[in-house]
């Protein structure tokens, strides 16, 4: 039993001793300066060839793609800025058209209206002078023929008394006694008329 | 090895052995890694490229990747930081690969090395060096004195400045290795944990293991955007002295 582990022990020191023996041995491996030549080297190789391709050709490349969507996007910004404007501009233009249509067509329908209210006026004042002219006429005619009537009706009177006369007793009356008479009468009756 | 957490860091040559003036310059596991990176993030953007106005899944993506680092170095750095754009991007997409492209297992993590990610900071160390002082002259070392500070604490605060400014390269590089190696070589220790342990034990570290990967899907992005943003930061510095 003793024995074994003895042996276990000294397995495993061994196993140690060669272990730090051969971590010793590496160190740090970044110490070794055996490849630090080649690792400076072909870091300045590399990186110089990466530093000059990148700033010569890469580079360059994607600043102009980020200048020309910067410039771009602004572009079409003014564009549209523009645009905007235009339309608005255009939007008051036919705001203002209509207004001045509606305005126009207003004042064409108000003085039709004016025209048409003015020719109505004017014919029925002319149509009235026409009636009243036709009225005077008849009413001059009325009172002419009134007058003439009334002469007449006494000549008619007189004539007719005469006639009358004659044939009662056979022989001609003085004209003018006979008048007389006949025009009292008429007075009397007119006045009859009147005076109911 | 392959128990051992730090055998994926292993650096190992693919195909022969290449000299140039007696310096090894072998194509290797590493390199590997780093041509398929470039070549993932050129196929990518170049496909991304289409004159659309109405992007596509992968122009969306390109453009959306473009415009969130140049937001990201307007940000940080002002405007005068444009000319440095490219790099920026290269940086930013070539660490994000590298990292991500790490992720996949028995792949290679390019940037869980320190020599590699030196590298890259001590190039940024130099070249915003250099830009500040094109830029301002022997101005740019007014960087080290920082206004209303107290006479007395000048000398003090100077000296700090520059032992900041110094260690801004080893900060940078340092930060992006040790995220990278830390959260492989965990990765990998809970692995091994879910094969030790078997059937009946291996479920708790198989759960961790899932978790974890989330987490270092996370960290491979956030890592390549820290790197990304402390470059800026810097380069912000030497453009626009004001400290």
């Amino acid at each position: 039993m003793l024995k074994k582990i003895i042996f276990q022990f000294l397995a495993l020191s061994l196993i140690f001793t060669y272990s730090v023996q051969s971590a010793e041995s590496g160190g740090m491996p970044q110490l070794n300066p055996e490849f630090w030549i080649s690792q400076i080297f072909w870091l300045v190789l590399t990186f110089g060839l990466l530093f000059i391709i990148l700033s010569k050709f890469i580079l360059p490349k994607i600043s102009n793609n980020l200048e020309t969507r910067k410039s771009q996007i602004l572009e079409n910004i003014e564009t549209a800025d523009k645009q905007r404007e235009e339309t608005e501009k255009k939007v008051k233009e036919f705001d203002k058209i209509i207004n001045d249509t509606k305005v126009e067509s207003k004042n064409f329908f108000n003085s039709e209206r004016q025209k048409v209210l003015d020719d109505i006026n004017n014919k029925r004042l002319s149509l009235e002078k026409d009636i009243e002219k036709e009225i005077i006429k008849a009413e001059e005619e009325i009172d002419q023929l009134k007058k003439t009537s009334q002469e007449k009706i006494t000549k008619i009177a007189i004539e007719t008394s005469s006639d009358l006369v004659k044939q009662l007793i056979g022989e001609d009356i003085n004209k003018s006694s006979l008048s007389a008479i006949v025009e009292d009468l008429s007075k009397k009756e007119m006045e009859k008329h009147n005076g109911i | 090895m392959a128990a051992n957490p730090m055998y994926q860091f292993n650096v190992y040559r693919i195909g022969p052995e290449i000299k140039i003036n007696n310096i090894d310059i072998s194509f290797t596991n590493a390199s590997l890694f780093m041509v398929i990176s470039s070549l993932a993030i050129l196929v990518i953007f170049n496909l991304g490229t289409k004159r659309s106005i109405i992007p596509n899944k992968i122009q969306l993506l390109a453009e959306l990747s473009y415009s969130f680092i140049s937001k990201m170095i307007s940000d940080t750095a002002g405007s005068k930081a444009k000319p440095y754009f490219s790099f920026i991007f290269s940086l930013f997409m070539f660490v994000l690969f590298c990292n991500m492209f790490g992720m996949i297992p028995y792949s290679f993590t390019v940037t869980s090395h320190i020599i590699v990610t030196f590298v890259l900071a001590a190039f940024i160390f130099i070249g915003v060096t250099i830009i500040g002082f094109i830029k301002h002259g022997l101005g740019y070392l007014k960087l080290f004195v920082p206004s209303g500070v107290p006479m007395v604490l000048l000398p003090l605060i100077v000296v700090v400045e520059i032992i900041s400014y110094l260690s801004r390269p080893i900060s940078l590089s340092v930060r992006l290795f040790a995220n990278m190696m830390a959260g492989h070589t965990m990765m990998k220790v809970f692995g091994g944990f879910v094969v030790s342990l078997g059937i009946v034990g291996g479920w708790l570290p198989l759960g961790f293991s899932v978790a974890l990967t989330g987490l270092e899907i996370l960290v491979a992005f956030l890592q390549a955007y820290v790197f990304a943003i402390l470059t800026c930061i810097y380069l912000n510095d030497a453009l626009n002295l004001h400290h």
